[in-house]
């Protein structure tokens, strides 16, 4: 059995007064597609955002890809990371935010190819040769020379999602990548990810409120609630028969708020 | 009292050489302005807290001194520890810090108006923090403030006379000189308020501009 490549442990984090993770423990296996839902306020999204280093931890290890995120090992001991560690850390993650966060001011084959000229020195030439393949995966190599306000707010997700394929991370974090659509879009969006999902072994986690894509796509759901996982499964024991008391209390919230599962 | 056309005539040569400085010092002051504001402004988000606050209260401390007094020190004081300077040298630099203190404040208020999803995205792209400033922070930042640094600027243009108070030859020195050497007064002041005023009316005509050209962002 392979190492997992994500190993969160004892993780707490609050907000001032706010705990939002209350000492959160989970794994996740390499090529692993993991639904996170759950109430807001539940900790899911701060969770990713921790995975993509965009909090600070208050206690806890997290392990990425078999190294330490957080800290880092000198002389036997683990120190707190520095930038260079984070930024190092950094390359295997790759996130897509629900209000798709584009560089307004710059056109989108210039959003996609700017991290990897910058951070892995690509030349132009072979960043937008890379860019046009991604932009063809997502259906947008038209759309090349757009600027983002041109764009509709599915297009403008898919082109964050080839922004951060771009960088070929190991691991995709979506949070809640399809909340901030109009409903006619989300099914573009959701597309895109049910091919990235057939054609790499990337592992992906994902925030969302779409129950119906989270059972057809994920490997295992864990359902969250005050900071903590009270219940995982593969999709049909959660959806189908959730053995917890909130975990049905919730389906039952998002069924008759018109999600279907 | 009486307006002598003939005397416009002989001392407009004066008063052109005058303006010319007039407004070498506000480019040169403006430029420094910004770059001085800048400075400050970066220095102030430093996550390193002595030169957040040093800077911060040396920001205060020019703001809060008339930049009169601040060009008598860089002119007549600061040779006293041996650094002397040219007249126009010290009078941009006197310019360019004071106003560099305001247009602070205006840099600070355009990086805030950058949306966080903007830093975090720089983040999630791996973009080093100097990447982050130069490639996407102040890219967004600087097009909506430069109407109101050009305020500034022009603000800046109309404080030059100042700089004759430090023997810096721009229009109001000259004027003053030509006005002493014939006591006449009415010509060479009114054609010191004439020449402000047409160059103000022109920055202002730049400036709606400005704002047409950079004041909003699409998203």
């Amino acid at each position: 059995m392979p190492a997992p490549i994500i190993k969160v442990d004892a993780i707490s984090k609050s907000f001032g007064a706010f705990k939002v993770l209350d000492g959160l423990s989970m794994q996740v296996m390499p090529g692993e597609k993991l639904a996170l839902i759950g109430p807001s306020g539940s900790g899911k999204t701060t969770i990713l955002r921790i995975l993509m280093t965009l909090e600070k931890i208050d206690g806890g290890h997290i392990q990425v890809d078999g190294e330490q995120l957080y800290h880092m090992e000198r002389n036997g001991q683990l120190q707190p990371a520095d930038e260079r560690h984070l930024a190092k850390m950094r390359q295997k993650i790759g996130m897509v935010f629900q209000l798709f966060n584009l560089f307004p001011h710059k056109c989108v084959m210039d959003n996609v190819t700017l991290a990897p000229m910058l951070t892995k020195g690509l030349a132009r030439t072979a960043a937008e040769k890379r860019a046009m393949e991604l932009l063809d995966m997502v259906g947008l190599a038209d759309k090349a020379k757009a600027m983002p306000a041109q764009l509709s707010g599915g297009q403008k997700q898919r082109v964050a999602i080839a922004r951060a394929l771009a960088l070929s991370p190991k691991i995709m974090l979506f949070d809640e990548v399809t909340s901030a659509l109009d409903p006619e879009l989300v099914e573009e969006v959701l597309n895109v990810m049910r091919k990235l999902a057939a054609e790499t072994d990337m592992t992906m986690l994902l925030v969302t409120h779409e129950m119906g894509f989270a059972h057809d796509f994920a490997d295992r759901v864990l359902f969250f609630d005050r900071g903590r996982i009270v219940e995982e499964g593969k999709p049909d024991e959660i959806f189908r028969h959730p053995k917890q008391e909130r975990t049905q209390s919730f389906l039952k919230k998002i069924i008759a708020a018109g999600h279907r599962v | 009292m009486d307006w002598d056309w003939n005397f416009v005539r002989e001392i407009m040569p004066t008063l052109i050489q005058g303006v010319k400085i007039t407004i070498l010092a506000t480019v040169l002051g403006s430029i420094l302005a910004a770059i001085v504001g800048l400075g400050i402004a970066l220095a102030r988000r430093s996550e390193n807290r002595l030169v957040a606050r040093s800077v911060g209260w040396f920001a205060e401390f020019i703001r809060g001194t008339p930049l009169l007094v601040q060009l008598y020190f860089i002119f007549y004081v600061l040779p006293d520890i041996g650094i002397l300077l040219p007249p126009l040298v010290a009078g941009v630099i006197g310019l360019g810090l004071h106003y560099g203190t305001y247009t602070a404040e205006v840099y600070r208020a355009g990086i805030d108006n950058v949306p966080r999803g903007q830093w975090e995205a720089a983040k999630a792209c791996n973009l080093s923090g100097r990447h982050t400033w130069t490639h996407i922070i102040l890219p967004q930042a600087i097009p909506p403030m430069i109407p109101a640094l050009a305020n500034y600027f022009i603000a800046m243009f109309k404080e030059t006379p100042l700089l004759s108070a430090i023997t810096v030859l721009e229009l109001m020195n000259q004027a003053k000189s030509v006005a002493n050497t014939y006591y006449r007064y009415i010509e060479p002041m009114t054609l010191v308020g004439a020449f402000f005023l047409v160059i103000s009316l022109c920055s202002v005509v730049l400036l709606r501009w400005l704002e047409h050209r950079y004041g909003r962002i699409e998203r």
